[in-house]
């Protein structure tokens, strides 16, 4: 049952530290004055956001090997893509989202005092922005760690597998009863943590 | 020579063309104050003083050097636009007091103040020195150059609150502070009071009076025609884009020529006496 929760854990983590940045440049793409990239991105993420996880899954595991020839060789790391790319596209609707309650005034005072807009970027617009999505992004955090349980449909051994063959071999129900306890306390741990933080960026109010 | 020189500034917003041909001068340490009701282009000026707006055609020039010339590049636009250094040395040398004040609602009062200097000396050093720049003179000066200025408007004793823990009054002042201490030639302001309880009117006009004692060169587009009369060195009376009357505060409120003029001070004269 160990590895089960060193799995799930460890899914959590990677897709974490990977979909952050990528959402943040996924949404400089989907609010982007180029166009084309616009669209592209907007369109990419909304096929994702549209279509199940569990489809993404199948597809960035199956999909290389059907269409290119290519198979994929780790179970998890075609998990661990299908989860960034999936978390990706969620987490840059909640920066956009954050972004654009950022009023013009602020980007004008920034202007005016000579910032660059990078400078601007950094120092005035996104520690604004943080504060105004950690509520969303911490619902999301706890819906990826109960996601990471969708892994086991191509065969990566996460928790609820774990805990599943037990049950099937020894006709026992206490290792699910487990498995639930640990979601739940991982997220109880995590929803302490966002309040914490939430608390922290409480010294101003908008 | 005039420290601020507007020739021929027109801007249009597709079909609107706000502002119809703009001129005017400044001398330095003087004061202009811009009335004129709503929608006659005033804040659109200041924009394209600022260079938060860019004018179609026209020029601006401040200290004798030509900063904007709309006619001769005819792709000023973009080239002011693409040269993001050049604009942004451009922009210091006016400085821009909004309605609604702007502050950084994450930044401490003297936060507001010091970042923009500290990133601009900041961004001259080599990696290292960033890492130890708060401990280096230059930051101190920073320090100190934000601490007066502060206490230029009053607010010594604010220094480590935040914007959301003052009154408008008092936001409205650490604004100012902000733009001065950037050193501007030319501080404009966009109608500072506005957005204020007029009981709070008093002490932001009381902060630009000080200013104007100490020299300091500024257009001010304002409501407060009282204030404008005794702060003002001259008045500019904007009409539908154009200015449709000029002169010292006496010409302009004492002997206004334009019918356009008095029916609007008169206008003004009854709004007063109707808050009161
Ligand atoms: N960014 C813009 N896009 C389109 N129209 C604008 C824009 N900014 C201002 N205008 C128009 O320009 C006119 C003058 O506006 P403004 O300069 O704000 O006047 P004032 O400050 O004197 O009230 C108004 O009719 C306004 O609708
Ligand atoms: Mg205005």
């Amino acid at each position: 049952m160990l590895t089960g929760f060193g799995e799930t854990c460890l899914l959590f983590i990677l897709t974490l530290v990977c979909a952050l940045p990528l959402g943040l440049l996924i949404c400089f793409g989907s609010i982007s004055k180029i166009k084309p990239i616009r669209w592209l991105m907007k369109t990419i993420v909304w096929i994702i956001r549209g279509t199940p996880l569990l489809l993404q899954i199948i597809v960035v595991f199956y999909g290389p090997g059907l269409l290119f020839d290519y198979p994929m060789r780790s179970r998890f790391i075609a998990v661990l893509i299908a989860f960034v790319i999936n978390y990706a596209c969620y987490f840059s609707e909640i920066y956009r989202g954050g972004i654009e309650s950022i009023t013009k005034g602020q980007y004008e005072a920034c202007a005016v005092l000579g910032m660059t807009k990078v400078q601007a970027f950094f120092h005035v617009i996104l520690p604004q922005v943080i504060k105004r999505i950690i509520p969303p992004m911490s619902n999301e955090i706890i819906t990826l760690v109960k996601d990471t349980s969708l892994a086991r449909i191509i065969g990566v051994i996460e928790l609820i597998t774990v805990s599943q063959q037990i049950v099937n071999n020894y006709v026992i129900l206490w290792p699910l009863f487990y498995a639930g306890a640990f979601y739940l306390v991982f997220n109880g741990l995590l929803t302490l943590l966002f309040g914490f933080i939430e608390k922290k960026l409480n010294y101003y109010k908008v | 020579m005039a420290i601020l020189e507007v020739k021929g500034i027109k801007k249009r917003f597709g079909d609107n063309e706000v502002l119809k041909g703009i001129d005017f001068s400044l001398e330095k340490g003087e004061v202009i104050a811009i009335i004129g009701s709503s929608g006659s282009g005033k804040t659109t000026l200041l924009r394209c003083l600022n260079f938060l707006e860019f004018a179609d055609e026209g020029t601006i020039s401040v200290n004798g050097e030509v900063l904007y010339d709309g006619v001769a590049e005819s792709s000023a636009k973009k080239k002011l636009k693409n040269d993001d250094k050049r604009l942004r040395k451009q922009r210091l040398h006016f400085g821009l007091v909004f309605q609604n004040f702007n502050l950084f609602p994450h930044k401490s009062v003297m936060g507001n103040l010091m970042l923009a200097p500290v990133l601009q000396a900041k961004s001259e050093l080599s990696f290292m020195e960033r890492w130890r720049f708060e401990r280096s003179d230059a930051y101190a000066s920073i320090h100190e150059k934000a601490l007066s200025t502060l206490a230029r408007v009053g607010l010594s004793e604010k220094q480590n609150s935040y914007p959301c823990e003052l009154s408008g009054g008092q936001q409205q002042r650490v604004a100012i502070a902000r733009a001065l201490v950037m050193n501007p030639d030319i501080l404009c302001f966009d109608e500072p009071t506005s957005a204020l309880d007029p009981e709070l009117t008093g002490e932001v006009l009381k902060v630009i009076r000080e200013l104007k004692d100490s020299d300091t060169t500024m257009i001010v587009v304002t409501h407060e025609m009282e204030f404008a009369r005794d702060v003002a060195d001259k008045v500019i009376y904007m009409a539908g884009g154009v200015i449709e009357e000029a002169g010292t505060p006496e010409e302009v409120f004492g002997h206004p020529k334009s019918e356009r003029t008095k029916a609007f001070l008169a206008s003004r004269k009854n709004a007063a006496s109707d808050e009161k």
